[in-house]
């Protein structure tokens, strides 16, 4: 790949218009989606494009969400790009398929705008669906902005196509708050997105003559777990291509991305950790927080899975107390998806600090800097000795 | 077309295992024999024959060699003795019987 340096330009749009135009510069062979909120205006505006002639791709107007990955499926088994969009009960919709996708190393790349899952029925953020869908093999790459969304969609295709990975990658970023919001940020010039992202050249493809194969074999008991060994193994693996990728992308753009955004975290006595666009938030907080002394810090994940355990784990173990945000809840469990990665990961490490949870923003709700500092406040309490870190999680802000 | 070759497939180890279990080949099938699931087999009378070709057409295992436009005896390896062939042929030149050779 080339090391120059892209052209930028800053542009105002929102995080679905700037995923829309990373998906018009990658100009991907097929999109198979169907619309939800908030995701709708991915597909509105590159279906704009496709109508247009400003892209090559082959855009199909599917019935649902299942339809959408069976024809996403189809089409990476046949060896061409794709890419598609959903959020919520879409993903709900195509779950089936996300196993599939996996399972048969297909480089699918989709964002997940994330929104809650209904019951009640409720179209705001949360992290409920790509939580629901963690174990299912794809590679979760969260972003906090409109930024991180589209420099996340351009490296997502490198990574999932990178041979030794072969994986689908869900970009993620937060429903209405990222994906509606007009933000500004820099865009690179499409030679440079092209140059990144390269002619793909599928190593297995249907439509290959000379070499024909088959995909989704049924098997017996007798080969079943060694297929899911081999993806166990390349999505561990993937953890060191998002970090060449990223490096790569780097020297292109500038922007340096890693396994997780650090902010403050040097220096700190406290870290909250939280994924997504709340660690805006929570990086104001702590802004304002050592203005008054307090020195805390915000961890924010951008690879979920595979959970970078180790790294953050070797980072956490330095406070005197955590707290981790989860915006999706693990019902069931004593809390939040997050925070059931980062205890493990702090199990039986030396000096492992008090861990505590808390659950926010589900549906959408407001997540002001008012209850994170109502976070800060509970992790100097509990640093102090005079609050025991309550081992359920609370439900920041819910209403007694 | 390359031959895949699976000895021992039941013991490789999930190195050797291709990738997302694609099947790096095509018509494969003709290796999985799956005439010892049946319980009845099919016998030709090939003086009764007329060949019509019916028996082929009908047959769901691809179980009916046919050459130069004629059919010859059954493929064993694959048929699963389903009798659709002994019912369809005109000129009763099928017949079933139980796997061991009893009528």
């Amino acid at each position: 790949m080339a090391a120059n340096v892209a052209t930028q330009t800053t542009v105002a749009m929102t995080g679905n218009s700037g995923c829309a135009l990373a998906m018009k510069q990658i100009n991907p062979d097929v999109v198979a989606a169907y619309p939800i909120t908030p995701q709708t205006t991915i597909v509105e505006e590159f279906a704009n494009y496709v109508a247009n002639g400003l892209v090559d791709t082959e855009y199909v107007n599917v019935e649902s969400e299942h339809s959408a990955m069976s024809a996403c499926i189809g089409s990476a088994a046949a060896g061409a790009r794709v890419i598609t969009a959903t959020s919520s009960q879409g993903l709900a919709l195509m779950w089936e398929e996300l196993s599939i996708a996996s399972a048969l190393r297909l480089p699918i790349v989709m964002h997940n705008v994330n929104r809650a899952l209904s019951g009640p029925i409720n179209i705001h953020c949360d992290h409920s669906d790509s939580m629901g869908a963690r174990d299912m093999g794809w590679i979760h790459l969260f972003s906090e902005n409109a930024q991180e969304a589209y420099d996340n969609t351009i490296m997502a295709v490198r990574i999932a196509e990178h041979p030794d990975v072969q994986l689908p990658v869900m970009v993620l970023y937060d429903g209405f708050i990222i994906s509606h919001a007009i933000d500004r940020f820099d865009i690179i010039d499409d030679a440079s997105v092209k140059a990144f992202v390269g002619e793909y050249e599928p190593s297995r493809s249907l439509l290959n003559m000379d070499d024909p194969m088959a995909f989704g074999p049924f098997v017996m008991p007798a080969y079943y777990m060694e297929q899911r060994k081999q993806m166990r193994d390349a999505l561990m693996n993937s953890k060191n291509i998002v970090l060449e990728v990223s490096k790569e992308y780097g020297d292109l753009t500038g922007r340096n991305y890693s396994l997780y955004d650090n902010y403050k975290l040097d220096d700190a006595d406290y870290a909250i950790v939280v994924l997504g666009s709340t660690a805006g938030t929570a990086k104001y907080v702590v802004d304002a927080m050592r203005a008054k002394g307090v020195k805390v810090g915000v961890l924010s994940p951008r690879l979920f899975r595979p959970f970078p355990s180790e790294e953050i784990a070797e980072v956490l173990s330095k406070f005197k107390a955590v707290a981790v945000m989860d915006r999706a809840d693990s019902i069931g469990a004593i809390g939040g998806p997050v925070y059931l990665e980062i205890k493990s990961a702090l199990y039986g490490v030396e000096n492992e600090p008090p861990v505590v949870n808390y659950v926010y923003g589900l549906g959408g709700r407001e997540i002001g800097p008012d209850l994170i500092e109502r976070v800060v406040s509970d992790l100097q309490k509990i640093a102090a000795g005079e609050m025991k870190p309550a081992e359920e999680t609370t439900f920041l802000g819910v209403k007694e | 077309m390359k031959k895949w070759d699976i000895t021992g497939i039941n013991d490789w180890g999930w190195k050797k295992q291709p990738m997302g279990a694609t099947i790096p080949t095509s018509g494969n099938a003709e290796d999985f024999k799956t005439g010892d699931w049946r319980t009845e087999k099919p016998v030709w009378d090939e003086g009764k024959c007329i060949q019509c070709l019916l028996c082929w057409i009908h047959c769901p295992d691809t179980s009916i060699p046919v050459e130069n436009e004629k059919r010859l005896d059954f493929d064993f390896d694959h048929c699963k003795g389903c009798g659709i062939c002994a019912k369809i042929c005109p000129s009763d030149a099928i017949h079933m019987v139980n796997e061991r050779g009893e009528e």
